[in-house]
């Protein structure tokens, strides 16, 4: 058993022979490639993958450790692609066909065609950004095959002048781009708002999220130009879709940063996240940043539409809901190691996570190896953005034992990711919306990892 | 030209392209927009807006009675919400009063909706599923005013129109709290 080091910052233990002892074994440690404990059961400072000795350390990689054997073994042959020219250049890319296993997890409801989600495999990507192709999405009347030369875009209710719009006029305006995540305020209900652990894979569990570079049309700019009245409280904003999928969103928010998006990660928004042009509303739960954007109707108090009442609403233990509630909560998952990427032995791996925030910037992720007793700060990598999701690494020697490991986000306005246990004590089981709990995954002696509440 | 005098014009060239972007910058920051949009007509706009307000706004002329209802319910919707909005493989529309506290609470118009204009403006725009937008005013009202009386909300022999329906009161109306503002 491992000293509880506590919080890391700064923290420079250094392993006793004891617990080298407990680490699995493996390596001696001499002092220029001393393993830097940050946290109890394993948890190092990622300075490790920087030194030199890593592979003397014995890294390993998850799931791959076969194929590379076999590269190994056949490192003096000539591989058949370098025998003959390639295929030529292509007018529009594809995957590699070895990654055609790489997909969104899709359901819909019998007999409801086009109403239902699918989910991103955030397990299966690096970095912060989404492919388009593996954006989630959430219909509620099947995806609209929009003619951007027959759409028409409105703005009316309580403005001076109503407004229409169509793609080449809004093509005119300055566009601005953000880095912004989306999530579906029913993201993570699956992973902790049922009775027993649903024994499915992170994307399964969270995928509800994705993050793109968006490009679009501030939205102030042309409620400016239609000439809000002061009386205006809200805004009304109703899709093109076969649902006209409606939600009302507060004037705050709408001259604050709501952009009309257009592009999605530099290529126009697919026909599944609203071509020709949706709503996007920064930080807020995913169902208001309207897909196939018609109407803006600009009004003194929320339309109650059935998505803002009957769904999209969290209902308390005590029989209370609350409607509006918009800003989605700080969250982290570990995407590696997690269900379907396994440990392949004993030996030092990167934990590598998704942390994010309706409310701000990522400030700081903590992982424990221990079921929570102690924590270590993960080390942030890459952009730190705004409302982005954000990725984390940590580094880990697994002794081959069982452990649990856990990720917990805080944001900079100070909110800290709540465990399952205190989200439930506060707010029951059936608000079904918002839950952001911190994820468990069990590792067992296999090197297996599978959803897990305690 | 002397080796100076080039230089003091590249320098006064500079300066004026200088000036010439600061007031460019200026103007674009001044500007609204472009201003691009086309005014609408008051007709585009009552064609376009569907949408129905909590008190009413937004409700069409037209009527429909209970007994109505059931008839077009019969014929539109018992494929997918079942027998008297019993549910079927859709959501079920009847029922679940007090089961909100419980272990598996049960959403219906009944139990849980706040507003009865809501049920109009979600029928009209997306029902039935297959054909959304495809009933009449009168048939809307109709099924609205049957789906509140399977419910327990109306009387068999009401009717709902522009007047009635945004005068009911909801059960569950009262259970609804705004986290914004």
């Amino acid at each position: 058993m491992l000293e509880i080091v506590g919080y890391s910052k700064g923290h420079w233990g250094i392993p006793n022979i004891k617990e080298r002892l407990n680490l699995g074994g493996i390596v001696e440690v001499t002092p220029k490639t001393m393993e830097e404990s940050v946290a109890g059961n394993g948890l190092l400072h990622r300075r490790i993958f920087l030194a030199q000795a890593g592979a003397l350390l014995g890294v390993g990689t998850i799931g791959m450790l076969d194929s590379g054997a076999v590269q190994a073994q056949n490192i003096q042959g000539r591989p058949p692609w370098m025998l003959a020219p390639g295929k030529g250049v292509g007018a529009y890319g594809t995957r590699a066909r070895f990654e055609a296993h790489v997909q969104r997890a899709a359901g819909s409801a019998p007999g409801m065609t086009g109403s239902g989600a699918s989910r991103t495999p955030l397990q299966h990507l690096q970095g912060i950004i989404t492919p388009n192709s593996l954006h989630f999405e959430r219909h509620h009347s099947g995806i609209p095959e929009i003619n951007p030369d027959e759409h028409r875009f409105l703005i009316h209710g309580l403005v001076d002048r109503p407004l229409v719009f169509d793609m080449d006029m809004l093509s005119r305006y300055p566009m601005i781009s953000k880095i912004h995540f989306i999530e579906c305020s029913g993201n993570s209900r699956v992973a902790g708002l049922i009775d027993e652990p649903v024994d499915q894979n992170c994307g399964v569990l969270h995928g509800l999220v994705s993050c793109s570079e968006w490009t679009g049309v501030p939205l102030s700019i042309l409620l400016d130009e239609a000439g809000v009245d002061p009386d205006a409280g809200w805004i009304l904003a109703e899709g093109s879709d076969a649902a006209a999928m409606s939600r009302s969103v507060p004037m705050a928010k709408a001259m604050d940063d709501a952009m009309i998006a257009i592009y999605q990660n530099g290529e126009r928004l697919r026909p599944d996240n609203g071509y020709p042009m949706r709503l996007f509303l920064p930080g807020f739960e995913g169902n208001t940043s309207v897909k196939w954007l018609r109407r803006i109707k600009v009004t003194a108090e929320p339309t109650m539409t059935r998505d803002e009442t009957s769904k999209y609403t969290d209902l308390m233990a005590d029989g209370t809901s609350l409607m509006f509630t918009y800003p989605m909560a700080v969250k982290s998952v570990i995407t590696s190691p997690s269900p379907g990427l396994d440990l392949n032995e004993p030996g030092v791996y990167e934990i590598s996570g998704l942390a994010w925030s309706g409310g701000g910037r990522i400030s700081r992720v903590e992982v424990s190896a221990d079921g929570g007793l102690t924590w270590g700060e993960a080390a942030l990598s890459g952009p730190v953005l705004d409302r982005a999701l954000t990725r984390f690494r940590m580094a880990w020697r697994w002794n081959g034992a069982p452990a649990v490991i856990m990720s917990r986000a805080i944001d900079d306005t100070g909110a800290i990711q709540p465990t399952r246990d205190s989200i439930i004590a506060e707010k029951g089981m059936n608000f079904a919306y918002h839950y952001n709990g911190i994820q468990l995954w069990a590792i067992d002696a296999e090197g297996r990892a599978v959803n897990t509440y305690a | 030209m002397l080796k100076g005098e080039r230089l003091t014009l590249m320098h006064r060239q500079f300066f004026i392209s200088v000036v010439a972007s600061i007031v460019f910058i200026f103007e674009v920051c001044a500007q609204e927009g472009p201003n691009l949009g086309l005014e609408a007509t008051v007709e585009e706009i009552v064609a376009w807006d569907i949408s129905i307000g909590p008190d009413g706004e937004g409700l069409p002329d037209g009527a429909g009675s209970v007994s109505e209802g059931a008839n077009v319910y019969a014929a539109q919707c018992t494929a997918c919400h079942g027998e008297q909005g019993k549910g079927q493989v859709s959501d079920r529309l009847v029922g679940g009063h007090g089961s909100l506290t419980g272990s598996a609470p049960i959403k219906t118009v009944g139990s849980y909706w706040p507003y009865a204009t809501t049920v109009f403006d979600y029928i009209r725009r997306a029902m039935p599923y297959l054909q959304p937008q495809s009933l009449t005013n009168d048939q809307v009202y109709a099924l609205t005013a049957y789906i509140l009386f399977l419910n327990g909300i109306v009387d068999e022999d009401e009717t709902m129109d522009a007047q009635t329906l945004p005068d009911i009161q909801m059960p569950n109306r009262g259970s609804f709290r705004q986290a914004y503002p």
